[in-house]
């Protein structure tokens, strides 16, 4: 079956269900990061690393910053939410998981299509992003 | 504003930008780049001037046609006393919001092909997660190192690659033919209507194992290399070539940016100023393109990204 959007200058039904719900995710996850954001800048929800002593922790590299924080990787953040710095994640990773909703979206509309290799490419794709957004494949200096 | 006016801005805010980067304090800091160095000042004194240079970044970033990304890592690891961790964290999440901002737009126009991204994304996606883990396995000074030369080799591929707006692809191969890679497009600048296909995809693909690798160690956003490959050697128009680089670094940038958020190279203060000031450079960088001159812009970046090349080499062979 041959796509809209290779014929016709118009988009095909996927790549505009695509394009949709990156737009809301993009839009939702910037809102979202910027409030945060601005709550962590003036003060307004304590941090848990004092403003004044970040910068030192920049300078680190990202094992010792860990360590001298003693904060843990992957999704602990979730479980520090209290702190204003942590409240910034929540933005962070609805930018970083946009992708994979608007992968999940789209795997319907291309059966539907009779498209299964690209609807098979779609949810690997999914999967990958998946894994890596797990934490599974974790490395480290 | 006349057109003087504004050229005149862009070379005012380049300047400016060049005196903040080598500031007396700035590179005291940045040689020294110990906690109590940079914590001297107070604690908005970096994300203020993160936010300054990130912004006229954005700026040059639109008038030299790069992404910011690109600029982002050996600017900021270079001159800036955080560590490069943190730096390719929020060099993949500012690249990522500047591809996620302009990509509903690209596919809606169907100038970004979700066809052609697709199965390029799913092996440049891979290979970013496994550079990814590369980089952050390996020690600092060899990323550094190979950082600065991979800098170096993109001012090269800047100064010597051509592009083709509409290359010649006399056959499909069989591989795009399998999988239905073709499109058509309206030319705006003729009225044209262009119908396009891809040929050696199979080389093409290989490609993307290398710049997937890239883009995942080094945080850089991949659009350098993205282009070219497909625009010169899978035979994709110009414009569609440009609108689905920047599509795909939404995906590819995605899964290495959530190995480096995992692994905790992800800090707000750093990320947050950056991706706000890259973003409004480069809304005030679109207006301005009309009046630029690129080929000056062009060389200024290309100035820009060599002196940062080589100091990241310069870092990370410990001169």
């Amino acid at each position: 079956m041959t796509d809209k959007s290779q014929t016709s200058l118009e988009a095909g039904p996927e790549q505009v269900l695509y394009a949709k719900v990156l737009r809301k995710g993009m839009y939702l996850g910037l809102v979202i990061l910027f409030i945060t954001f601005a709550i962590y800048a003036l003060g307004i929800i304590k941090p848990y690393i004092p403003k004044d002593k970040i910068s030192i922790y920049c300078a680190m590299n990202v094992h010792d910053y860990l360590y001298y924080a003693k904060i843990k990787d992957g999704w602990s953040w979730l479980g520090m939410l209290r702190y204003s710095e942590f409240i910034n994640f929540i933005g962070i990773v609805i930018l970083a998981g946009v992708t994979i909703i608007c992968y999940i979206a789209i795997i319907p509309v291309l059966l539907k299509n009779n498209d299964k290799l690209y609807a098979t490419m779609a949810l690997l794709e999914v999967v990958i992003l998946g894994l890596a957004a797990s934490g599974i494949l974790a490395v480290g200096h | 504003m006349g057109e003087n006016a504004k050229w005149w801005i862009i070379v005012i805010l380049s300047s400016l930008w060049f005196m903040v980067l080598t500031h007396p304090v700035l590179a005291e800091v940045t040689a020294q780049t110990s906690g109590a160095e940079s914590n001297a000042h107070a604690w908005w004194f970096w994300p203020v001037v993160l936010f300054l240079v990130t912004l006229v970044m954005g700026i040059l970033a639109v008038l030299g046609g790069v992404g910011g990304g690109v600029l982002f890592v050996p600017i900021i690891s270079g001159f800036f006393p955080f560590h490069l961790d943190f730096v390719r964290g929020a060099g993949l999440l500012v690249a990522l919001a500047g591809a996620l901002a302009a990509g509903p737009g690209l596919l809606r126009l169907n100038l970004a092909s979700l066809r052609l991204a697709i199965p390029v994304a799913l092996i440049a996606s891979t290979c970013a997660i496994i550079g990814a883990m590369i980089g952050l396995a390996l020690p600092t000074n060899i990323i550094q190192t190979a950082l600065g030369a991979t800098i170096i080799g993109i001012c090269i591929l800047m100064l010597t690659a051509k592009k083709s707006e509409f290359p010649d692809v006399p056959q499909s191969d069989m591989l795009s033919s399998a999988l239905r890679i073709y499109g058509v497009y309206r030319e705006e600048s003729t009225g044209q209507v262009i119908n396009w296909k891809i040929h050696r995809t199979p080389l093409g693909l290989t490609l993307f194992i290398a710049i997937g690798i890239m883009a995942g160690m080094f945080g850089l956003g991949a659009g350098w290399a993205n282009v070219p490959a497909l625009n010169l050697v899978m035979g994709v128009p110009l414009k569609i070539s440009v609108a689905t680089s920047k599509f795909l670094l939404s995906i590819t940038d995605t899964s290495a940016a959530w190995i480096y958020l995992n692994k905790g190279c992800v800090i707000p203060m750093i990320v947050v100023p950056s991706l706000v000031g890259i973003m409004l450079g480069s809304f005030i960088g679109v207006p301005l393109l009309k009046v630029a001159k690129p080929s000056v812009v062009r060389w200024i970046v290309i100035c820009m990204l060599a002196f940062a090349g080589i100091k990241a080499l310069g870092k990370g062979l410990g001169f």
